[in-house]
């Protein structure tokens, strides 16, 4: 059954804090007052992210929309149509840790499996868009987040984790669970996207290919 | 005008146009689901593809514009297997419950599957299923069958300016919720109904009762406000189960107000359908022939001078001519049609009409509402009042209201001020929206009776007339001085002359005792209690409402749906409408009633047809013969009524100046106004949910 529900705890009032309150301001200062509506995907990221810092876990509840649209003067289902239609905005609440598995083709390929099963045994969750039992992790089944070099990726929060494969994946989760944050990007021998190991191509100078001819 | 070449067949078309719509203009039937002519383009169902040439792939014809010499192909087989493909598509996920679905035989996908279904499906894989939403008392909804067309989110949000419905989530999951469950707080959300063009919105009251094709459809018009919606009376075995909108673009579009459309439960019941006598104090059932030779017995020896007449606000033109002639032969000046004490300036017919007409408001450039919330009191004209602001783009329609509204009223309206006071203001200029209302090419001002029954009507009616003259709202061409009514008797019964004549009492006169015998047609909209407790009351109407158990005597009357009758709207407008289903029982229509008695007493009204008693009104007031057009006054009025207003009797009641007082809104609760709506289950309902809105403290 396909069926949208709105989760049953939801805060009874959201009110934006000072740190919130200034970036509203350099937000709206981007668009025409007559075209605030524009600010409400970034309003629903200043609003997530507040309620990740007062609360630990990172979504947008409705009185959040409400505020937003009563600050952007559009009618509130403008604002739940925005947020709902974006998976990264979380219309419930997740854990303290979002854990998002690409599992599209490329690191499907490159063993996006082993990172799924890697999760769930890490964190004892037992399917996607659930929350482990200590409210600590969600995992999330993603498309596609763009970074197919470095299959596959495992998206915490804001961060990319890349090149990762089962045993990475549960040392990942226990840091995370430590309270540590191991830095983003590839996880193996690589720098940014470049090939494992260091360059392999281009090796020979100029020069030399010339020569080849 | 563009020419552009539709299956070879040349066309001219304004600029602008969309295929689709020159197709139309060509006469070729283009298959839609979510284009709507009304509503915004949207383009998401893809039903209406054409072959346009030159053209590497179909394109949606709705939200394609036209261009020069284009050509377009709307039956090729390019075309049918792309439309062939679309509705094998929607057909996916829709389920197969057309036997048990309400819009079985009136339904866009189910009339357009036999065109372009393929009858056999290829998919094995399970049906999407989606929760039903609660969207109030009027609305069913079985979302499954939904075909996310986006029409209703593009109706709540640009026609009833109440934007809660909306397409949450995305691909498979994407389905239309007030995301919150909340129930529509439109007066227009039974439009949803119609267009919807599945069964995923239905009409909740009338679930599984009837089937579209069994229905007996009679042409009518709405009483519950004074606007004059065409409608569609459907019955079935002689009782009416649905009133669905006609199209008339001058007046209602192809909307009708909730009231209007759900109030059909109350036509059968606390029917007065056998008449009734007091006996010793106690109502007894009787014939027609014993509640006529009381009658006649009681009024006999009575002078003229000491019985009067008050109209209902449901009456037909016919019956008010009728019981007019009746109180004349019996020599009584005391008639009354203004229960609610309005007063109005009776002059001209301009004095009490919505002058610039409802199409008018399309062509006005600034608002002022005075006393009113067309919300409530005509909600299919402030759906247009939305469209002229929508269509005119920002700023461009300025609106202000002088009273409180209940609620929004859609639009975005300045307040000036809760009371008269403001007009003193707008008159001597000092305040800003008089600036506004100067520069406006044409200006409109709408009078409501939140003022008009005020003491200190007549006042605030001059107030904005001499405003309208300053600001040129009053000019050559263009009259943007308007009264909306509420009761949809009214206007024809003014223009009928159903007033006080000579030294006649006025409604409130009447109750406070200066009569002896009074005739309420159908007038409940008032205190009974007031009624002084010797008054002999007769009652003629169809509803046991609150006079009806008050009456000395009861006669039956028909409904609207029940009696052939004629209806002038706020702006003038004379419609006619049929008998859709017989009275209940004994009850009569009331003109009928009315010759009758005026048989028994010896004073026979010389019309025994419907046509010669047409004839009659034609001959009280040529505007009768108007049918269907904003009548124009021909000649003056003979005889009591406009022509000489009765301005002793009313004008006692008038205080000089403009009073400070607040305006009290026209109606606290939308859904129960009237004796048939407070007779229906369905608005009782809507009553309890919506609730009666209390007026807003001040700020």
């Amino acid at each position: 059954m396909n069926t949208h529900r709105t989760p049953q705890e939801q805060p009874d009032s959201f009110a934006f804090d000072s740190a919130s309150e200034a970036e509203i301001v350099t937000v709206l200062a981007k668009y025409p007052e007559e075209r605030k509506a524009s600010a409400v995907m970034p309003l629903l990221y200043i609003a997530q992210r507040q309620m990740g810092r007062e609360t630990g876990s990172a979504w947008v509840p409705v009185a959040a929309m409400d505020e937003i649209a009563r600050r952007l003067e559009m009618a509130a289902i403008r604002v739940y149509e925005v947020a709902s239609f974006y998976t990264m905005f979380n219309t419930k609440p997740v854990g303290r840790y979002h854990l998002q598995v690409c599992t599209t083709t490329p690191c499907w390929l490159r063993g996006s499996d082993d990172v799924v099963a890697a999760c769930k045994r890490a964190t004892g969750i037992a399917g996607f868009g659930e929350t482990s039992a200590d409210g600590q992790f969600t995992l999330t089944q993603v498309e596609c987040l763009g970074a197919c070099s470095n299959a596959p990726i495992l998206q915490v929060d804001d961060d990319f984790y890349e090149d990762m494969d089962g045993p990475r994946t549960v040392a990942l989760i226990d840091a995370l669970r430590k309270g540590e944050r191991p830095p983003a990007g590839p996880t193996i021998n690589r720098c940014g996207s470049a090939p494992e190991g260091g360059r392999k191509t281009l090796m020979d100078s100029v020069h030399s290919i010339s020569e080849n001819k | 005008m563009v020419r552009v070449i539709v299956d070879g067949t040349p066309v001219d078309v304004p600029a602008g146009f969309s295929a689709l719509q020159a197709c139309e203009a060509a006469g070729k039937e283009i298959p839609r689901f979510c284009y709507h002519e009304r509503l915004s383009v949207a383009g998401n169902c893809r039903m209406c593809l054409v072959q346009v040439v030159r053209a590497p792939k179909p394109v949606a014809s709705c939200g394609f514009p036209v261009s020069e010499g284009m050509e377009i192909l709307t039956d090729t087989e390019m075309v049918r297997r792309a439309r062939r493909a679309v509705m094998e598509f929607l057909l996916i996920n829709h389920p197969l419950d057309c036997p048990i679905c309400d819009q079985g035989g009136e339904c866009d996908l189910q009339d357009q599957a036999y065109g372009y279904g393929t009858g056999v499906s290829r998919y094995h894989e399970p049906k999407r299923a989606v929760t039903d939403k609660d969207l109030g008392p009027l609305v069913k909804t079985v979302m499954t069958r939904c075909i996310q067309c986006t029409r209703c989110v593009r109706f709540t949000t640009e026609v009833a300016g109440t934007p809660e419905l909306g397409m949450v989530s995305r691909g498979e999951n994407a389905e239309i919720t007030t995301y919150v469950e909340k129930a529509l707080t439109s007066e227009l959300s039974g439009n949803l109904i119609d267009i919807c063009p599945v069964g995923a919105l239905t009409a909740k009251p009338s679930a599984f009762h009837a089937r579209s094709w069994e229905y007996k459809k009679t042409d009518s018009i709405d009483v519950m406000d004074a606007v004059g919606t065409n409608i569609q009376i459907q019955a079935r075995g002689g009782e009416v189960m649905r009133i669905v909108p006609r199209v008339n673009d001058e007046v209602n579009e192809e909307w009708l107000s909730d009231k209007g459309r759900f109030s059909v439960d109350g036509l059968k019941r606390r029917r007065l359908d056998r008449p009734w006598v007091r006996v010793h104090g106690k109502l007894m059932q009787a014939s027609w022939q014993e509640a006529f030779v009381s009658l006649a017995r009681r009024l006999d020896g009575v002078s003229g001078y000491q019985i009067g007449a008050i109209a209902g606000d449901l009456c037909d033109a016919e019956s008010l001519c009728a019981l007019k002639d009746l109180m004349t032969s019996l020599g009584s000046p005391n008639l009354d049609c203004r229960q609610d004490n309005a007063w109005y300036d009776l002059s001209a017919r301009e004095g009490y009409l919505f002058n610039s007409g409802i199409l008018g408001i399309e062509e006005a450039d600034a608002l002022l509402l005075v006393g009113t919330h067309p919300r409530h009191e005509a909600p299919v004209l402030n759906a247009r009042i939305r469209k002229r602001f929508l269509d005119s783009g920002r700023g461009r329609f300025p609106i202000a209201m002088i009273g409180h509204p209940l609620t929004d009223p859609t639009y975005p309206a300045e307040l000036l001020g809760d009371g008269p006071e403001v007009l003193e203001k707008l008159l001597d200029g000092s305040h800003p929206f008089a600036e506004t209302l100067q520069t406006a090419k044409r200006p409109m001002i709408i009078i409501g009776h939140g003022a008009l029954t005020r003491p200190d009507a007549s006042a605030i009616y001059d107030a904005c007339k001499k405003l309208a003259i300053q600001t040129g709202a009053i000019a050559e061409g263009w009259n943007g001085l308007n009264v909306l009514h509420t009761a949809a008797s009214r206007v024809g019964a003014l223009d009928l002359g159903f007033l006080p004549g000579t030294r006649g009492r006025n409604a409130s006169g009447m109750l406070r005792g200066d009569v002896d015998v009074l005739w309420l047609l159908g007038a409940d909209e008032f205190p009974v209690d007031k009624i002084e407790a010797d008054t002999f009351v007769v009652y003629q109407g169809h509803h046991g409402d609150a006079a009806a158990a008050r009456a000395d005597i009861i006669l039956p009357g028909a409904a609207y749906t029940e009696k052939p009758g004629t209806y002038v709207n706020t702006e003038g407008r004379v419609q006619r409408s049929f008998r859709a289903v017989f009275p209940p029982g004994e009850a009569r229509e009331d003109w009928r009633i009315l010759r009758a008695f005026s048989e028994v007493i010896g004073k026979t009204l010389p019309y025994d047809t419907l046509d010669a008693l047409r004839d009659r009104m034609a001959e009280v007031n040529p505007i009768f013969r108007q049918i269907g057009a904003v009548a124009q006054p021909i000649t003056q009025i003979e005889g009591q009524g406009v022509s000489a207003p009765s301005v002793p009797a009313v004008s006692a009641a008038q205080e000089e100046g403009l009073a400070a007082s607040a305006f009290r809104p026209v109606m606290q609760d939308y859904y129960q106004t009237n004796p048939i709506s407070r007779a229906s289950p369905t608005m009782a309902d809507c009553s309890r949910v919506y609730g009666p809105v209390r007026a807003v403290a001040a700020e």
